[in-house]
């Protein structure tokens, strides 16, 4: 399940002629409520939030082990991280140009900000090949094994929400200047906002984070185990 | 005060599904996916209730039957408990009963995102096939209690280890995704899709119940979502997240450090929620049943509707209270005993409530209202017994008795099961445009309730003796007495007849499909918005020209004055029967 699965959803019961509940609900509510898509991605980003927290939370216990061992974080994680600040900033101008109608604009923004998020992928998977270079492998260090899978859980929500992106693009070529484009291109905004936060999150508790540090956060004088 | 949308009621007819196929497989209309969800879910469990009934012979007659060993013992148990709790019970709650009532009752033409709907369910046939062919694959179905606890789990010498645990840890996470794509469709359209006039609180409670459900599903299942893919990297990597170093069958396993314990917490995470993910869609629909079947409104609707939200928050706050044998420190056991405990609050609210309503309430014996009634009566029962499991220093001599069985099987098996039957005999007219028939139903639940009460009342009795769950065989304890085993010949008889039965129950959904007598729309005379649709079964827009536009709560029975003793929730402002809130507004204005 992905932001794509969401977007793709944009063929929603309020915007399809198939299923038209959506948009005449919306017509006769004094108040114009919100875009369908746009409460699902939020819900979906609180599903999402849930999953990281609860893999963070694992990270965190499992430190306790006896045979936790730190690992250095490669270089590449650095252009990775700019690289999904570029995509975020630059989707957030694709989203203000749509917005303003700008459409020539807007879509070269959307594109450029697809290719950070591609980039990111390949950065990713480069850092992954620097780390088994030096035989840093996901078996033996539980602290290695999380790096994997963190990142490669975080690689997925990145290649899901690229479906979305690649959704969202072809109606822009096709569709040019629909106020619902608009709204697409701000949702891949959101998501992309939401994958940046994630990441830093993630960074920061496998590069930084220490079994020290932990137990000087959570250690509770007088409960601990 | 009717919005005629008929531009757009040409684009329906148009788009209407044309063909078999995108009619009744490649559906993408709420009503279809809902039965799609229900016959597979039903399916499934009667999967589940067979392998329960190989687990009752072996117990009953020990080793009578020569096929069933420990090793198909502990597998029937495994697969019997998993199947029942997530591929049954969640399945039909959200996927079949929500799909199907959430458009319906809160009045929108579909779920807001009907392709995403129709992808959920092929998912999770996906996931059911994965399951289904662990029975099939070399070693079994995995063994390991449904539970997975590591480190056995992936063990040598648990049954399924070569392949059954990978496709039970594979078929869980693509169950995890069909429930989030089933999820981010309910929440949304409770949110989003509701017509004019239904505000969240005019919401019938079985919306509550399945809405509130949702989100303790979209938040819970992520943990076994986690938990999940971490055991599986266990067994096929070999990583160890979950596996400490240890020694099995003479040999070193190459695992270290990792902590069995860490995976149940993240296990019970999600555990404790997913009871309540039961739970609370059976609250909501019983609250309904009572109400239209007792001709009252509910009694304390707001009250119900608050005590739906503290017991879905409540839920996050208790899982260790499944660990306390696990050891802990003392004073989490203390947190954990009483967060439970508190639970009891909210819960006891409720029953008084559909007590009260039934209080002085013209009580029609009808199918479906005998079910509910039966659903306050065993969910009393397994409340009051977790009441005792819920303290540290009770729960910890009994954990490993027959007593936890009688007490879970009563609160989260019989109870939920008997409010999806009183559901189904209740909402068949409206799916169908057919009744039940009433003689078959009646049958079908008498042998299944007083059946149930047979099974798990002596159980209770089966665990104070001492008698120890998750064995196979009972040889040879000096402290199970010989009345023990008859006790078991009893149960085993018994749940054998109420798994027959079953057939009943079958039976008649086949029978009546065709045969059955002819429904009206409104069969039960009902307030709630499913009932007032122009067509039963409703067509694929459900409201025709017009979206209905929503004047009152849906429990306006018995109004003194009215014509009629219900109210639909459509009929004209001056018609009355507002909900009690908007009663006394008016009065005090007056």
């Amino acid at each position: 399940m992905n932001a794509s699965a969401i977007l793709r959803a944009t063929g929603s019961a309020g915007d399809s002629p198939d299923v038209p509940g959506v948009a005449q609900v919306v017509q006769r509510h004094r108040r114009p409520r919100r875009s369908a898509t746009g409460i699902g991605l939020w819900v979906f980003i609180g599903v999402a939030t849930t999953l990281f927290s609860l893999f963070i939370a694992a990270y965190v216990m499992r430190m306790d082990g006896n045979d936790w061992s730190p690992i250095a974080m490669p270089w590449q994680l650095w252009l990775s991280t700019a690289l999904l600040v570029g995509g975020s900033v630059t989707l957030q101008q694709a989203g203000s140009a749509a917005r303003e109608t700008r459409w020539h604009r807007a879509r070269a923004l959307l594109l450029a900000g697809g290719a950070c998020a591609v980039a990111f992928i390949g950065m990713q998977l480069w850092a992954w090949q620097a780390l088994q270079a030096i035989r840093v492998v996901a078996v033996g260090n539980p602290a290695a094994s999380f790096f994997y899978l963190l990142t490669a859980m975080h690689g997925f929500h990145v290649i899901g929400g690229l479906v979305g992106w690649a959704v969202t693009t072809r109606r822009a070529v096709r569709l040019g200047g629909e106020a619902r484009v608009a709204e697409l291109i701000a949702l891949c905004a959101r998501y992309w906002h939401f994958l940046l936060a994630v990441w830093i999150v993630l960074f920061a508790a496998l590069g930084w984070l220490t079994p020290e540090l932990v137990r000087l956060i959570c250690g509770i004088p007088g409960v601990a185990p | 005060m009717a919005h005629a949308d008929a531009a757009h009621v040409d684009d329906a007819a148009h788009h209407a599904p044309q063909t078999f196929l995108t009619k009744y497989v490649w559906s993408q209309d709420h009503k279809v996916i809902a039965v799609q969800y229900s016959c597979i879910a039903i399916f499934t469990g009667l999967v589940g209730l067979v392998l329960s009934d190989l687990m009752r012979l072996q117990l009953g007659f020990p080793g009578r039957f020569s096929f069933i060993d420990a090793e198909r013992y502990y597998q029937f148990m495994t697969m019997h408990g998993m199947i029942m709790v997530i591929y049954l019970l969640t399945a039909l709650f959200l996927g079949g009963f929500g799909n199907y009532l959430i458009p319906l009752m809160v009045g929108a033409r579909d779920m807001v995102f009907p392709y995403l709907n129709m992808l959920s369910v092929w998912v999770f046939l996906l996931s059911v096939i994965v399951l289904m062919a662990s029975f099939f694959v070399p070693g079994g179905p995995t063994g390991a209690g449904w539970t997975l606890y590591p480190p056995q789990v992936i063990l040598r010498g648990t049954p399924g280890y070569d392949w059954g645990i990978i496709l039970m840890l594979v078929s869980l996470v693509i169950f995890i995704v069909a429930t989030t794509m089933g999820g981010l469709n309910y929440v949304t359209t409770v949110l989003q899709a509701r017509c004019e006039g239904m505000t969240l609180m005019r919401m019938p409670l079985s919306v509550w119940g399945i809405f509130i459900a949702t989100i303790l599903a979209l938040l819970a299942f992520p943990a076994l979502f986690v938990s999940g893919v971490m055991l599986l990297l266990d067994r096929t990597l070999g990583t160890s997240f979950f596996m400490p170093a240890l020694v099995s069958m003479g040999q070193i396993t190459g695992y270290k450090g990792g902590s069995p314990l860490l995976f149940q917490h993240l296990f019970w995470f999600f555990g404790h929620p997913e009871v309540y993910i039961v739970a609370l869609p059976a609250f909501g629909v019983v609250s309904d049943l009572i109400s239209v079947h007792a001709r009252k409104s509910i009694f304390g609707y707001r009250m119900m509707v608050w005590a739906i939200l503290a017991i879905g928050v409540l839920s996050f706050v208790v899982w260790a209270h499944h660990m306390f044998v696990s050891g802990m420190n003392p004073y989490f056991g203390f947190f954990f005993a009483t967060t439970t405990l508190v639970i009891a609050v909210p819960t006891a609210i409720k029953v008084y409530n559909w007590l009260l309503t039934l209080w002085r309430g013209d009580i029609h014996l009808s199918v479906p209202m005998l079910f509910a009634l039966a659903f306050i009566s065993t969910f009393i029962i397994g409340g009051l017994t977790g009441l005792f499991l819920g303290n540290v220093s009770v729960d910890i001599p009994l954990s490993g008795t027959y007593f936890v069985v009688a007490h879970f099987h009563m609160v989260m098996a019989v109870s939920p099961i008997l409010v999806v039957f009183g559901g189904i005999y209740h909402w068949y007219p409206k799916v169908t445009g057919r009744m039940l028939d009433d003689r078959l139903g009646q049958l079908h639940f008498w042998i299944t309730f007083l059946g149930t009460y047979a099974i798990y009342f002596p159980m209770h009795y089966l665990g104070f003796l001492g008698m120890p769950r998750r064995y196979y065989a009972y040889d040879n304890y000096q402290f199970i007495p010989q009345s023990a085993q008859s006790l078991n010949v009893f149960i085993t008889v018994v749940a054998l007849i109420v798994g027959v039965a079953q057939l009943l129950f079958v039976a008649n959904l086949l029978w009546s499909y065709f045969r059955g007598r002819r429904a009206d729309g409104n069969p039960w005379r009902a307030a709630s918005l499913e009932w007032q649709t122009p067509q039963t079964p409703p067509a694929h827009n459900n409201w025709g020209p017009e979206l209905p536009v929503v004047h009152r709560w849906a429990y306006a029975y018995s109004v003194p004055g009215a014509p009629e003793d219900f109210i639909p929730q459509t009929a004209p402002v001056r018609a009355g029967g507002d909900e009690p809130e908007q009663t006394h507004v008016k009065e005090t204005e007056a």
